[in-house]
């Protein structure tokens, strides 16, 4: 019987997946079918809400900041304390837009949100490898969330030392000012029970990936965001591994008197800190450690979306497949070898940054090449333009847009004169934070249809795409150039000194963001109405090949009907000459095509 | 890929495995940066108690260990099962033990805050133990699977927490070398 299919499921797996759904049989209460659910869709589409609810948080935040930046002298009474928002109150503002967006936005919708829902389908199994520990997951991260905004509510209000919490600022407590007692303690510990969700998620995507393949789904057959998402957690585990004990150890420094992070001699407003020997240094080593490597979980799974929606509606398959894994690899490994590059201005020895800066201009060529794959790909197909593949070429070009801007950023020289600038706001802006939104948007657009049986509305969709493309660019385009003439990022405002002269811009970018933000409601409008109200789905609306569209829209509890679904094919069988339709599906048992890929002309 | 021997278990403690070894080479790594960058680094006698829970230890991966595989012979075999619960008890004893070393510490008058020396003996020593109650939860469970002796077999479920078992024992005695070299 195993021998029958290539790469077949021998008999512990199937024995394996048979367990899983012995446990896997459907809720009949509200609270285990909608909240305390063990099934994977469920705990997809929660993470997804819970990224929703972090994006509309985290924007609404920035736009705090943006309308005073540019009208610092106004006044937003509704946020109290007269309205006015004091430099202090700006920085916990950025503190807080940065750590839920890195956080609780980019690392749970592409990843945790898209991967839960997605993964198990294509891979053809039931469910997760651990389902409990699934829904801890996601529980684990919800409570993490929780605990992050509570220091709104705390006095002082939240943390102020930026998503990325430099000591002795963040390990000295509320000596260092406000914010810095109780809101960072709180951060502290956020992240530390984020980090434990992760790992939960991490641990799951990986053993279901390697564990419950079904019959045929042999590796190299994987359609190629469930590699982004088997590579993520990779990375994932480790990253997360570093900073959990990180956040332990500063949480001791603020609560138990250590001095892991606070040097000796410390004197903060004419007192001597009662700490000695500790070194803020290693906190900027374990922090990076993860925090670069965060910024390919965040936009990996990216990769992946576009990787896999780009053949569907280029109806091409695509360029050099085992390239782009091998660069997705590649991408994973050198991503452990580059956090100096965001430790330049910390002192270090010149030629330490010059080792940090030989990988980080490395790690553009795997990002280079990737790129170069898309493009190759749709260079000659006929597009089909859905709101999705719109999103994916508007993926495309901001990834361009940021990752130029990268090349600069890596030599040490270069990088000591602009890192406190606009101009790196912009390149990660773009590069990471708008790219990897781009990508969850095409996700949305392409896997709703899976997730709730109905269509979106595609003209509001390319509306939404149209305009958001033309936003991001007013947004952060401008702020390239302001970081070129000395912008300095991280001020609260700009009135009284030589970067006055920049004010008009900064109006510009802030009615541009605003403007941004409002269209996101098309989004949201479409989101929801759709839900209730969008055309009914079919099982396969795009035409795609992978095992999600084999069974119906939305898929039955246990995914494919009580049946043990077989692969037959890779995922990129696109443009196949003879075939019913153009495509062959994965589990078609159709006979595989000749290799020469006849495109339609 | 797919070994006669897979499950999800196995691999979810490999994983697991990997995640933990990343935990403690970071902790490693901050304390031989902490160490390195200070004069306050003050060396202490490690409690001698250390070394006879470190011997309960590997006792308890041994009954483990043969406990497994007299299961693995005969999933209902009687002293395969009291093997698995001397297990359990040797883990109670070792933490019983770890205990009792901090205890010892306190005596000396060093806590947590008093040095950094002192601050990676607790740390490294408390998250230890916080895994191993791990392991113990996870023994007791496959104990509980393998003593009502219906279901799916459990023999899968027992490889893996012996495998996270030996695993507490590995890195124990990791730990015991990184703080016999450096505190």
């Amino acid at each position: 019987m195993a021998d029958e299919v290539k790469g077949g499921a021998d008999y512990p797996r199937e024995t394996a997946q048979m367990v899983t759904a012995l446990k896997h049989v459907p809720p009949q209460s509200f609270l285990r079918k909608h909240v305390f659910s063990l099934d994977h869709k469920v705990i997809g589409k929660q993470y997804l809400d819970l990224g929703l609810l972090a994006v509309t948080t985290g924007m609404v935040l920035s736009w705090i900041m943006r309308y005073h930046l540019a009208w610092p002298n106004g006044k937003l009474f509704w946020l109290g304390g007269g309205g006015i928002i004091t430099p202090e109150y700006y920085l916990q503002l950025m503190t807080m837009h940065g750590t839920i967006m890195v956080f609780f936005v980019l690392t749970t919708a592409p990843f945790a949100g898209f991967g839960n829902f997605v993964l198990p389908l294509q891979v053809g199994a039931e469910d997760m490898a651990f389902p409990r520990f699934n829904m801890m997951s996601f529980w684990v991260t919800f409570v993490a969330f929780l605990v992050l905004v509570a220091a709104f509510f705390v006095p002082e209000g939240p943390a102020l030392s930026g998503w990325t919490a430099y000591a002795p600022l963040s390990a000295v407590g509320s000596a260092a000012g406000p914010g810095q007692g109780m809101g960072q303690t709180l951060w502290a510990i956020s992240i530390a029970i984020f980090c434990v969700g992760q790992l939960l998620g991490s641990l799951n995507f990986i053993a279901t990936t390697l564990d419950l393949r079904t019959k045929g789904m042999t590796l190299a057959r994987l359609p190629f965001v469930t590699w982004a998402w088997f590579i993520t957690s990779v990375i994932g585990l480790i990253a997360f591994s570093v900073l959990l004990p990180a956040c332990i150890l500063l949480v001791l420094d603020r609560v138990a008197g250590t001095s892991f992070f606070i040097p000796g001699g410390l004197v903060i407003s004419d007192a001597m800190q009662p700490h000695s020997g500790g070194s803020p240094l290693l906190w900027q080593h374990l922090f990076w450690f993860f925090g670069h490597p965060e910024v390919y979980i965040a936009i990996l799974p990216g990769f992946g979306i576009i990787s896999t929606i780009i053949p569907v509606f280029a109806r091409k398959p695509l360029l050099g497949p085992k390239v782009l894994i091998s660069c997705l690899v590649a991408i994973a490994f050198l991503s452990y070898t580059v956090w100096g590059h965001h430790m330049f201005l910390s002192g270090m020895n010149p030629l330490s940054a010059t080792i940090f800066s030989v990988p980080t201009l490395i790690i553009t060529i795997p990002a280079t090449i990737v790129t170069l794959l898309w493009l190759g790909t749709i260079y000659g197909s006929k597009i089909r333009f859905t709101t999705s593949m719109l999103f994916c070429l508007g993926f495309v070009s901001v990834f361009i847009s940021g990752g130029i801007s990268g090349f600069f950023l890596a030599q040490p020289s270069i990088d000591s004169v602009l890192h406190a600038t606009y101009f790196v706001v912009a390149h990660f802006h773009f590069v990471m934070g708008v790219a990897a939104m781009f990508g969850i948007f095409a996700g949305t657009y392409f896997w709703f249809p899976k997730m709730y049986g109905r269509m979106m509305n595609e003209t509001l969709g390319k509306w939404h795409f149209a305009l958001t493309f033309l936003g991001v660019y007013a947004i952060f385009m401008p702020m390239h150039y302001l970081g070129l003439a000395g912008n300095v990022r991280r001020y609260a405002a700009f009135t009284d000194d030589y970067m006055v002269s920049f004010q008009p811009v900064h109006k510009f970018i802030t009615i541009a963001a605003l403007f941004t933000g409002a269209v996101q409601l098309l989004f949201f409008i479409n989101l929801y109405w759709s839900r209730r109200h969008g055309p009914v789905a079919t099982d396969n609306p795009w035409e795609a090949t992978s095992l999600e569209w084999s069974t119906s829209s939305p898929p039955p509890f246990d995914n494919f009907g009580g049946t043990h679904i077989v692969v037959h094919h890779g995922p990129d069988l696109y443009g196949v000459a003879g075939a019913k339709g153009d495509y062959v599906m994965q589990a078609s048992a159709e006979p595989e095509p000749a290799p020469a890929f006849a495109l339609k002309k | 890929m797919a070994g006669p021997y897979e499950s999800p278990a196995r691999t979810g403690v490999l994983v697991g495995i990997l995640a933990i070894s990343m935990f403690f080479a970071a902790l490693t790594s901050a304390l031989v940066i902490r160490q390195g960058g200070a004069a306050d680094w003050v060396r202490f006698q490690l409690p001698s108690i250390l070394f006879v829970n470190t011997l309960v230890l590997i006792v308890s991966s041994g009954t483990l260990e043969l406990g497994r595989r007299r299961l693995g012979r005969d999933v209902a075999s009687p002293s395969g099962r009291a093997l698995l619960y001397a297990t359990l008890g040797l883990g109670l004893v070792f933490l019983a033990g770890q205990i009792m070393a901090w205890r010892d510490l306190v005596a000396q008058g060093l806590y947590l805050a008093t040095g950094p020396s002192s601050a990676f003996f607790y740390l490294f020593t408390v998250l230890h133990a916080l895994h191993v109650v791990g392991g113990l939860i996870a023994l007791a469970y496959v104990s509980v699977r393998v003593a009502r002796g219906a279901g799916p077999s459990p023999l899968n479920a027992v490889a893996a927490a012996a495998m996270y078992w030996h695993f507490m024992l590995a890195l124990w005695v990791y730990l015991l070398l990184v703080l016999w070299m450096r505190v």
